[in-house]
């Protein structure tokens, strides 16, 4: 997947229907772009939700950290963009930790509450516009003038391309490492029974607020490489249906496993803008992407609870019976880490 | 003076506004454990079946329908969506959160994303004078439609046996079924009975900002959330005591600070009330 995916601004290949143009036309390579982040912002908030069980309401917050605090520095402050982003992604993970460390007190739904509201304060706050600073429910463009060359101008959209893969690439690389840590399997702990993790003598709150902190910087991460790819940012990344379309991301692919989100928020991020952008021809209420997805949300929640990423496994035995059959072929096949 | 008065009643009237929808999340959640976020669409929902007809039927038949439609809404969903998942609370969160998408972009395609004009009587466009203030009736209206359903909650919960189901119910869950009731009828109850409030809630929105929009229902939600959480999952009492702290919080700070700052103020006392007692004011025990 990822071969594909490093190859693809090389192909001249035209898919109609599925993109406007060839593959490596700077629209296609923007809305592919695009679906890249949402990936990787899937697979983060799949840190705190899939893995640790943390149902958060307000991840917006993070990416809405990332991508306006790097566009008021270089927008505002005329600052160079790779200083405004070390700035700016240790202050969204700071910002997760305060926030973290506060609403981390409350457990289940007082939790997905709090958090909500915390986000809800980020998204009134951008929209009132304090100071002229984030430019209220206009957004605020990126300007240009901070920006290294490589990242100006249509002919570049590759080069946003690749930072785009360049970010999901660093999301999954975290969070693989972290399943494989001694922590993932402590934050999976966490997710199934909380209490024995505190009987074995480990600290729940430290481990969840560890978490906590994780997925926002990834966020902020994010949240600066979306600003830079669709050039600005707008109060719609601050709102609580950004995490919304999170949630349903990682809950399509497979909530937990290695690549549901990945795939999940590629798949999301792109029928939202391809939809969008066939609404018109489209009959009745499929003119509205939200409708589709949301519709589709609630049938893989009723029927493929694990997201996409069970669907494999769940196909194994119709596989199995279709299969003919050979002598020795009886013993079952093994089962698929996608759980 | 005059000011004070003027920003109170129009802070009730707001805090009637919460109480309304909250007093339902809150009973469906006390008792069914399922955070509601599809409570915003039953709120427009009502709101645009009233507005439909409107024209033609007059006011007060569109009202009852709008609430009528917004209480079988609630009630399908329940049976529909809800039943299927029972006891598996974060599918049914997450249903609901799919449902309010979903909901929310249909009326869309129906009605246009645009804000409409929203219909409201003669009577409460007018202007009353109490203590030197000039306060629009329309803030009477929502009181009083508050303050009358408050009353008649409690003395359903109170007086009839149904009422003392849905209260055994929030208290302990596993008991009322073991004592041989179906608690699941008492779900499509408090369904309908939040979906009927909402309808009633979206309804008199739409007159107190004179205008209806798909998305309105859920703007008003986030805050009847706050609300249900600040007053104590499950309680009715709670619930008015924080939608009238909430409502009339939001309105002076706002007058009196910066733009903004009556909602960041909210969030605050949110923050404030969860650590200093994570049940909410009228809570019992924590919810797991």
């Amino acid at each position: 997947m990822l071969l594909v995916a490093v190859v693809l601004p090389w192909s001249t290949l035209s898919l109609p229907g599925l993109f406007e143009g060839p593959l490596n036309s700077p629209g296609t390579l923007q809305l592919l772009a695009i679906c890249l982040v949402f990936a990787g912002l899937a697979l983060g908030y799949d840190l705190l939700f899939g893995r640790a069980g943390l149902l958060s309401f307000g991840h917006a917050l993070y990416v809405a950290a990332g991508a306006y605090g790097v566009d008021i520095l270089v927008s505002h402050y005329g600052w160079q963009l790779w200083t405004a982003a070390a700035v700016t992604v240790p202050a969204a993970a700071v910002l997760a930790a305060l926030l973290g460390s506060v609403a981390l007190r409350t457990s289940g739904i007082a939790f997905s509450m709090v958090t909500l509201a915390f986000a809800q304060v980020g998204h009134i706050v951008i929209n009132r516009d304090p100071g002229g600073l984030t430019g209220g429910e206009e957004g605020l463009p990126l300007s240009s003038a901070g920006l290294p060359a490589m990242f100006t101008g249509v002919v570049n959209t590759v080069n946003l391309y690749w930072l785009a893969l360049a970010f999901l690439t660093v999301v999954v690389l975290v969070v693989h490492a972290i399943d494989r840590a001694p922590l993932g399997r402590t934050l999976t702990g966490l997710r199934d029974d909380e209490r024995r993790i505190a009987v074995l003598g480990l600290s729940p709150y430290r481990l969840k607020l560890l978490a906590f902190v994780l997925a926002g910087t990834l966020a902020g991460l994010g949240g600066v490489i979306y600003a830079l790819v669709v050039g600005g940012a707008s109060p719609h990344i601050a709102s609580s249906e950004l995490t919304l379309s999170l949630i349903v991301m990682a809950v399509l692919g497979g909530a937990g496993t290695r690549w549901g989100a990945v795939v999940g928020g590629f798949l999301y991020a792109y029928l939202d803008q391809r939809l969008a952008r066939l609404g018109g021809s489209l009959p009745g209420p499929f003119g509205e992407p939200l409708f589709v997805l949301g519709t589709l949300f609630i049938l893989a929640v009723y029927f493929a609870p694990g997201g996409l990423a069970s669907l494999g496994s769940r196909l194994e035995p119709l596989r199995r019976a279709l299969r003919p059959r050979r002598p020795g072929d009886g013993h079952p096949a093994p089962v698929t880490d996608a759980v | 003076m005059s000011t004070v008065v003027l920003l109170a009643l129009t802070g009730l009237g707001l805090a009637a506004l919460y109480f309304l929808i909250a007093s339902g999340l809150s009973l469906v959640f006390g008792l069914a454990g399922v955070l509601n976020f599809a409570h915003g669409l039953f709120l427009s929902v009502g709101a645009y079946a009233a507005w439909t007809v409107s024209e033609s039927w007059g006011l007060a038949p569109a009202v009852l329908l709008g609430i009528a439609v917004a209480a079988a809404t609630g009630a399908l969903v329940e049976l529909v969506l809800i039943r299927p998942l029972y006891t598996r609370h974060t599918e049914q969160v997450l249903v609901t959160v799919g449902l309010s998408l979903a909901g929310v972009a249909l009326l869309q395609s129906v009605w246009g994303a645009d804000a409409r004009v929203f219909p409201r009587p003669a009577w409460a466009s007018s202007v009353v004078s109490i203590a030197g203030a000039q306060v629009p009736a329309d803030r009477f209206l929502l009181i009083g439609a508050a303050v009358l359903v408050l009353l008649g909650l409690l003395a359903f919960l109170r007086f009839t046996r149904y009422g003392l189901v849905i209260r055994a119910g929030v208290e302990n869950r596993d008991m009322v079924s073991a004592l041989g009731i179906d608690v699941r009828n008492a779900f499509t109850l408090v369904f309908t009975i939040g979906g009927a409030l909402a309808g009633l809630a979206g309804i008199l929105a739409g007159m107190y900002f004179s205008s209806i929009s798909p998305g309105q229902g859920a703007s008003l939600l986030i805050f009847a959330f706050i609300v249900v959480v600040i007053g104590g999952l499950g309680s009715v009492t709670g619930a008015f005591a924080a939608a009238v702290a909430v409502g009339l919080l939001q309105q002076f700070v706002n007058y009196y600070g910066t733009a903004g700052a009556g909602d960041v103020s909210v969030v605050a006392l949110l923050a404030a009330v969860l650590l200093l007692r994570p049940a909410g004011l009228a809570g019992k025990a924590a919810p797991a």
